[in-house]
């Protein structure tokens, strides 16, 4: 006997599935345009670059390069 | 196992729930009203919130309100199962089963709270937890089927979306947004008896205590009437908020006057009354209570506009 690949189950279940993967989609994309947000909203990306208090020389501002930094 | 049999097998288990089914538990009628709420108290906050934060806070509160529906539904399946109103919910329908309710209930709740907190702050949050708590455990479990004051007790629950709107904004509780929980909490009893007096429920038979059967029609007439008239000042009274104005105060003063007159209507009226006109009285302030809420809600989106707008 061949064997289907698609079984009456896949048919029965395709709504419930297909409604799962939207939800999915959705959780996505809320988190994804939270963290938009969220970082678009701190203004200053430093704030966030800086979180770890790691010096990062790449986001210093060039004129605090050029007269040392501000410490 | 060959194809055929495991498609009879398959064929042989039961009804296998679809997303309608589950979405039902969720009570969509009642996340309408929860939704419509909610959005006022977040709209009308003195602090802006980004539109998708908005969103997001207003689909967490929606789905928290869902997930409270579900725990209810959950609990209450042995009576659900014998009200005509309710047998044909999913679970007493047979269309989904308790456990399932029970852990979408529980997932919901969890992610609901999660969600606000990280989108906006813990007491919008906190507020959220407490609503879905008080509903699935205080009215549901404790209250519910222990006393006729069940409805006051169970309004409390519908009337928090207001105020997690406005803490979404504000990250804390004011007296507008209390105000705007009193109104919704005051205006809920008088709203379901006035229903209960004209409609023939099955509430007693299964065994939940409903005032209409316990202290009989007059005291729930009296009730009507008592619930109305400190709604009657919650209501103006929120108009001289900040959240008020000449707007608001136009419609509360219309629309309490009206829902007043009908609940006094009520109250001065026995039953024989009442049955020679078939309950026109209790009717038409059922459908006023309805436009009540609407309007005063309304009314305060306007306002907010109106400010937005310098007038």
């Amino acid at each position: 006997m061949a064997l289907r690949v698609e079984h009456e189950l896949h048919n029965r279940r395709r709504g419930r599935n297909t409604g799962v993967g939207l939800l999915l989609i959705g959780f996505l994309a809320i988190v994804f345009g939270l963290t938009i947000t969220k970082v678009l909203q701190l203004g200053d990306a430093r704030k966030f670059e800086t979180f770890d208090h790691v010096a990062r020389p790449q986001i210093i501002p060039q004129d605090e390069v050029e007269t040392g930094g501000t410490n | 196992m060959s194809d055929m049999s495991l498609h009879e097998t398959v064929a042989e288990t039961e009804y296998e729930a679809q997303m309608g089914d589950y979405f039902a538990l969720l009570k969509p009628r009642v996340m309408s009203l929860v939704v419509f709420t909610a959005l006022v108290g977040l709209i009308v906050a003195p602090v802006g919130v980004h539109p998708f934060i908005g969103f997001v806070a207003i689909l967490c509160i929606a789905v928290g309100a869902g997930a409270s529906g579900a725990l209810n539904m959950w609990w209450d399946a042995d009576i659900d199962a014998r009200m005509r109103r309710t047998a044909k919910r999913p679970i007493p329908d047979g269309r989904v089963k308790p456990g399932e309710a029970l852990g979408i209930g529980m997932a919901l709740s969890g992610f609901s709270i999660v969600l606000l907190a990280l989108a906006t702050n813990f007491v919008a949050a906190g507020l959220l937890a407490f609503t879905i708590f008080f509903y699935a455990v205080v009215y549901s479990m404790w209250l519910k089927r222990a006393t006729p004051q069940n409805i006051v007790i169970g309004g409390a629950a519908g009337s928090f979306p207001p105020m997690i709107g406005w803490a979404v904004a504000t990250g804390g509780v004011g007296i507008e947004s209390i105000l705007m929980f009193a109104l919704i909490f005051m205006w809920t009893p008088p709203h379901f008896w006035a229903l209960a007096l004209f409609v023939k429920t099955d509430y007693g038979d299964a065994g939940v205590p409903m005032l209409t059967e316990t202290h009989g029609r007059r005291s729930t007439r009296n009730h009507v009437l008592a619930y109305c008239l400190p709604l009657v000042a919650v209501a103006i009274g929120l108009g001289f908020t900040s959240i008020g104005g000449w707007v608001y105060l136009t419609v509360a003063v219309f629309f309490n006057a009206w829902f007043l007159k009908g609940c006094y209507d009520i109250w001065h009226r026995d039953e024989a009354q009442a049955e020679a006109d078939k309950y026109k009285v209790e009717i038409q302030t059922f459908k006023v209570s309805l436009y009540y809420l609407f309007a005063h809600f309304g009314a305060l989106l306007i306002e907010a506009a109106l400010r937005s707008g310098g007038l």
